[in-house]
């Protein structure tokens, strides 16, 4: 008989379609992680910013093939802490298969489904130290963190195999849907311990330093929500009555969020605003992100009302404590994670999915609520230290902060040497031919060198 | 001669640049400019924090022109520019001692 058509006829072809196409809406998440990031920071850094999410989709990719897959989730090595070596080079995964008997995928879906998972999460990052680190630094930055903080996390939490897989996903039996410990608290511990170990921007608090264009950071929420259909309803690793709940209650959470964040803006501050409203979609996408397979559509209203309002308040933490979390990687994804895997212990009922279990409102009492926090407190605190040390190791070597006079001039001239936005087409070009060869300098876009200047137009 | 410099709300510029045309004025040279007067810029706030714009975007708008026509120039700008809100901007008059059209050489009230 050949093994191979054997392969073929087990899997199933409507869930193999949907997890592919779910881990192409979670690709896309990255260059929307982009653009809401590059909107938020001042003009002279914006292709920077791109460039770190670019750069993750580049390596990650890389990494996983070689060794990543393997360590995520090979074999595991004992204690449900890190996968064995057994699929280097993705050797061994071309004919294997996962998933339950009469649902099973591709392991190569499953893999790069989940290789999409690793490049958002090591992007986030990108948050916390917008405007002031060096490419290089971060290039090798990013290496090690995937290496030594997401891949152990992401087989703690994703990784069934029995009972002997991953020990928060197969053996604590916490429950985590689509990423709440392994994304979202996971990145919002190592922002904080990235932004410590890098340091405040030049002039925080001092100079203004305003989003240079909503429109892009509202394009990146926009399409960041479409993804996260993926993202969650992809995780079911199915499709099914429970893909359709988990879609539906992605959407309500995402939703309510929004809406939750610009009424404590209106209240607090006297005008909703739009950074408000992309910021509350995204809090709820992170909140109902671990809770989303496991509460009703109402839970998910609960979950949503409640991760926007309390994320709001949360990116202030960063001014009272004074740590510089550029983009509230912190406030919005370490806070809004909690949130949704905290709410799991209240939340989750087994009417949605028999393989979760009861939360204290559905009668299963406080044991779901502990597992929950210890899950979230060890991948914190793992994430925080490690991370902290990766960054110091880097700063120490390869370099991570970059210099005051390049980080002045901004990072798009210094370390790219581009310009996002050339205004040489208009009429203020005419000045825009003196500086020559100044890279060093302070000019904003437009003020390249050029051989010829370009013809004045406008008013005389 | 006298040289008009009118610094003035951005949307206002229409209303000037017609304003002006209307009383015959040929010329006139507009540039970005960013400043405040007593009202010292505007507040805005994102996500919970607060950011004091301290240089509002405003236009500036110079025009030559002969002495008899300085007060009438004046007033029409003052006219056109006001919208009786904070920050209406400024207008002023200063002599000009010689003015010289590039092209033709002519000079004086000749060039305006």
């Amino acid at each position: 008989m050949n093994l191979q058509l054997v392969g073929v006829a087990t899997v199933s072809p409507g869930d193999t379609a949907w997890v592919l196409m779910s881990a192409a809406l979670v690709l896309l998440m990255t260059p929307a992680l982009a653009l809401f990031y590059g909107g938020m920071v001042r003009a002279k850094n914006v292709l920077n910013m791109i460039m770190m999410s670019f750069l993750c989709m580049g390596l990650i990719t890389v990494i996983w093939v070689i060794y990543g897959y393997s360590l995520t989730f090979g074999t595991d090595v004992g204690g449900g802490v890190l996968g064995g070596l057994n699929y280097l080079g993705l050797e061994g995964t071309l004919d294997a298969v996962v998933g339950p008997e009469g649902s099973q995928i591709p392991m190569l879906a499953f893999s790069v489904f989940q290789l999409t998972f690793a490049i958002i999460t090591a992007s986030l990052l990108s948050g916390a130290v917008a405007d002031r680190v060096k490419f290089g630094g971060w290039v090798f930055f990013i290496g090690l963190w995937a290496t030594f903080v997401y891949f152990p996390i992401a087989h703690w939490a994703f990784f069934f195999d029995g009972g002997n897989g991953g020990w928060i996903a197969d053996r604590l039996h916490a429950l985590d849907f689509a990423g709440g410990t392994a994304v979202e608290i996971n990145s919002g511990a190592s922002a904080l311990a990235l932004a410590l170990v890098v340091g405040k921007r030049m002039g925080w608090r001092r100079d203004p330093m305003r989003p240079h264009s909503l429109p892009l950071v509202l394009l990146g929420a926009g399409l960041l929500w479409f993804g996260w259909f993926g993202f969650n309803a992809g995780s079911a690793l199915a499709s099914g009555q429970l893909t359709a709940t988990v879609f539906m209650n992605t959407q309500v959470a995402t939703a309510t969020a929004a809406l939750s964040w610009i009424l404590v803006e209106k209240i607090r501050d006297g005008k909703p605003t739009t950074l408000g409203v992309a910021s509350g979609a995204v809090a709820g996408a992170v909140a109902i992100t671990p809770a989303c397979g496991f509460v009703t559509p109402m839970g998910a209203l609960v979950v949503g009302a409640a991760g926007g309002a309390i994320c709001s308040l949360a990116v202030g933490l960063k001014y009272r404590f004074g740590y510089d979390d550029s983009l509230d990687v912190v406030g919005v994804h370490g806070v809004g994670g909690l949130v949704g895997m905290i709410s799991i212990g209240f939340l989750a009922t087994v009417s949605v999915n028999s393989a979760g279990a009861d939360g204290l409102f559905y009668g299963g009492g406080a044991g779901l609520l502990g597992r929950q926090l210890i899950a979230s407190g060890a991948t914190l605190a793992y994430a925080l230290i490690v991370t902290a040390i990766l960054a110091f190791i880097v700063e120490k070597t390869v370099g991570l902060r970059t210099s005051p006079e390049h980080e002045y001039a901004g990072l798009d001239i210094s370390e790219h040497a581009e310009s996002a936005y050339d205004f040489t087409g208009s009429s203020a070009g005419a000045f825009a031919g003196v500086g020559h060869g100044g890279f060093g300098h302070a000019g904003g876009p437009g003020s390249g060198t050029l051989a010829t200047p370009p013809p004045t137009e406008g008013n005389s | 001669m006298k040289l008009v410099t009118a610094v003035i709300k951005p949307f206002k510029l229409e209303d000037v640049k017609n304003a002006l045309e209307a009383l015959g004025v040929e010329g006139l040279t507009v540039s970005e400019a960013s400043g405040h007067g007593r009202q010292h810029g505007h507040t805005e706030v994102y996500r919970g924090a607060e950011y004091t714009v301290d240089l509002v975007p405003k236009v500036r708008v110079e025009i030559l022109v002969s002495d008899a026509q300085a007060d009438a120039v004046l007033d029409a700008v003052v006219s056109a520019a006001r919208t009786g809100q904070i920050g209406d901007g400024k207008v002023w008059v200063i002599p000009v001692d010689q003015v010289t059209r590039v092209r033709t050489g002519e000079r004086g009230e000749e060039a305006l």
